[in-house]
């Protein structure tokens, strides 16, 4: 990481680089919005639940996508829903990210050939950053998604933008 | 006394209008995506009018196109918080079209799992109706809890939410080898848990004025409505599919229906609806206890037949579900899938009292009162 | 407790000119076939006949036969206080299906109707409020449990197919 194993010369001073140090006070603190769909929702809840606990990773619910930095699409995405997605996407302010967690709002799940009302993926509505595969997946893939969602934010440049 | 307050606006020269409210399918309350439509005539509700659809999955679509044991995963998936029982009114449904007999052990096994996940159900349903309410410990409690029933699930079939596990005609694993001591084990400890959570949530003075006296659900307009479950026992009336239409070998047991009494209240309100879950809960503890001790020997794949197809015909079958009465409606034209499946949901069929319950209490008894009926809305769209 | 031969037969002597059938050679449960239109006049003396005192109904589903050409409701009905349950049937034409609404003697039904018509497009007269309940309100591609639906490809600029 780079940011604390710089040498503490005179007590509480630390050097680093802007980026760096944006970046870690991103990762660190990533609110959620709280948003469940369906079976994957409660594995969601039982990850921020005490035995796998979220809050470690600085990562509580918040109800207003307008707090929030992160969005997590847990369950099964009807094109009933989808619209108001996308209207929540759009409510998050930058920078935001979507972790799409369980098979259905990855690719449509086991609904993908005869369902007629479900989206077959999210990421036909909205840009997803981390895939969390699994029916449901259990609360330590969720916890691997997260950070891998941190690993995606430590590499981030702040001059040069993303795709 | 706020309608004190209405009469005496109405009657000067303010103009009032009725607002319509919404609260939209992202809801930190509604236990899922459900959109309400509130009219409000200032704080006091006139009408509610709940729409779903938004998370239809096309089950019954995928029924007709899959042979009849493909069609269990997509069982567990509609009431997420009660798979066993799920997988169980399917299994009951076919068996009783198919007319196999099961070896004992296999009823034995599929008692003791639908017991445990009526009580992590329940569980779920406490803790987030606290948080609903305000109290936040009791949702980590429950949900601690609630880790430990799905570890006796993991260590039997693998899986922690959705199982897979009740088949047509037995089950898909027998019994870990240490799961009767550790079953035993959860017992003894789950007692003295339910008289902590009885002081931390049920007998605090907080939460009973929220729930007493809100949401009064009368018996009659109970039993016109198709209310079943844990909501029609608590307006006072005994009714449980385990006892008044028995299937498996629930009859070969000792065990208690409560019903609610309005003890801090009037019969029928949110409170009763809430402490009745609490006393199942001690019920289904003393169900799995002697299930346990009477647990015979046997082979849980024997009966499974080798290819399903049953003649042409109609079967109604239904089992206690922990939110009421499930029932499976399949019609057979004597290929391998179904020719039509329809699910009766006990949360569908109870979604309709909302709109006469919440007339005249004020907006956060909305979040109360459907807290109180515990849906789960991948059951009521399917 | 009365079984189904016996509710046949005090149907037959209320209701001596409609045409009231029996249908028991099919397995697990023998059922009654009524007309679409009537099926109100029949479940109301069926809900307040002191002997029969049917006060719920449990399950009403649609069904698509194609193959007869037409679209039926089965509705399941049972009593709380006697413990006797009935399967009663109505089948209307395909092209034009209309049956008679239960939601004044049964208000649990209201919903279970809104959906066959939202499944099946099957039309239930003196409904109070007979709309879509499951697929969006706008939805424009038919009744998708029926056995000819097909798949729109595109709804609201999202591609519906796999």
């Amino acid at each position: 990481m780079g940011l604390l194993d710089k040498e503490f010369n005179d007590g509480n001073i630390v050097i680093a680089k802007a980026e760096d140090l944006m970046n870690w006070a991103r990762l660190s603190s990533l609110w959620q919005v709280s948003f469940g769909l369906a079976c994957c929702a409660i594995e969601m809840m039982a990850t921020s639940a005490s035995h796998y606990d979220f809050d470690r990773f600085g990562v509580i619910p918040r109800p207003s996508p307008r707090h929030a930095d992160i969005i997590i699409i847990s369950g099964t995405v009807t094109l009933k829903m989808a619209t108001r997605i996308k209207r929540l996407y759009e409510q998050m302010p930058e920078p935001k990210y979507i972790i799409s967690m369980g098979s259905c709002s990855n690719s449509g799940g086991p609904y993908w050939e005869h369902g007629y009302h479900v989206l077959k993926g999210i990421d036909r509505v909205i840009p997803v950053d981390v895939y969390v595969p699994g029916c449901p997946p259990r609360p330590e893939a969720l916890l691997e998604g997260l950070i891998k969602l941190q690993e995606k934010i430590r590499k981030t440049s702040l001059i040069k933008k993303s795709a | 006394m706020s309608q004190d307050i209405l009469t005496k606006t109405k009657s000067s020269v303010i103009r009032t209008e009725e607002m319509v409210l919404n609260m939209g399918p992202q809801h930190p309350s509604t236990h899922g995506v459900l959109r309400l439509e509130l009219g409000l005539e200032g704080e006091i509700i006139t009408k509610v009018i709940p729409h779903i659809g938004y998370l239809h999955r096309c089950f019954e679509k995928h029924c007709e196109a899959m042979t009849y044991p493909q069609i269990v995963p997509y069982t567990d998936r509609m009431d997420y918080l009660a798979s066993m029982g799920n997988e169980f009114g399917y299994a009951v449904a076919m068996e009783k079209f198919l007319g196999i007999e099961l070896p004992q052990r296999v009823e034995y096994i599929r008692v003791i799992m639908a017991e445990f996940q009526r009580i992590a159900s329940h569980l779920v349903a406490l803790g987030t109706y606290g948080a609903d309410i305000g109290a936040f410990t009791p949702f980590l409690y429950c949900f601690r809890d609630r880790e430990k029933i799905l570890h006796l699930f993991e260590i039997t079939c693998g899986a922690r939410l959705l199982y897979n596990y009740i088949w047509v005609g037995g089950l898909s694993h027998d019994l870990h080898p240490d799961f009767v001591r550790k079953a035993k084990d959860f017992i003894k400890e789950f007692r003295p848990t339910i008289k902590e959570l009885n002081e931390l949530l049920s007998y605090n003075k907080i939460f009973i004025d929220r729930t007493a006296n809100v949401g009064i659900l009368p018996v009659d307009t109970a039993i016109n409505y198709g209310v079943s479950g844990p909501n029609l026992r608590a307006s006072g009336f005994k009714w449980d599919i385990r006892k008044d239409d028995p299937y498996s070998v629930y009859d070969k047991f000792d065990f208690d229906i409560p019903v609610g009494k309005g003890t801090h209240g009037t019969v029928g309100d949110s409170w009763d609806r809430y402490f009745v879950r609490i006393l199942e809960m001690e019920e289904s503890l003393k169900i799995i206890e002697q299930a346990l001790d009477q647990l015979p020997d046997g082979d849980v794949q024997s009966a499974i037949p080798k290819r399903i197809k049953p003649n042409a015909g109609q079967v109604y079958g239904r089992v206690e579900n922990p939110r009421g009465e499930l029932g499976y409606f399949i019609i057979s034209d004597g290929s391998t899938s179904p020719y039509r499946v329809k699910v009766r949901a006990p949360s569908f069929v109870t979604m309709q009292i909302l709109g006469e319950l919440c007339k005249g209490y004020m907006i956060a008894d909305v979040i109360t009162i459907l807290g109180s009926i515990d849906i789960v809305l991948g059951e009521i769209d399917r | 407790m009365k079984n189904t031969e016996e509710i046949l037969q005090i149907l037959k002597d209320t209701f001596p000119e409609s045409s009231i059938e029996l249908k028991a050679d099919l397995p697990v449960e023998s059922f009654i076939i009524c007309n679409p239109l009537e099926i109100d006049k029949i479940s109301n003396f069926l809900h307040d006949n002191t002997e029969l005192d049917f006060n719920s109904l449990i399950n009403l589903s649609g069904v698509d036969e194609i193959k007869a050409n037409q679209l039926s409701v089965y509705y399941h009905i049972e009593s709380t206080r006697l413990k006797h349950k009935l399967v009663l049937k109505v089948a209307a034409d395909r092209n034009n299906p209309e049956v008679a609404s239960v939601t004044d003697i049964w208000k649990g039904a209201n919903w279970h109707e809104r959906e066959a018509y939202d499944m099946f497009g099957i039309k239930f007269l003196n409904h109070p409020d007979l709309r879509r309940i499951l697929m969006p309100y706008d939805w424009e591609a038919g009744y998708p449990l029926r056995k000819d639906y097909e798949n729109p490809e595109f709804y609201q600029g999202m591609k519906v197919p796999y």
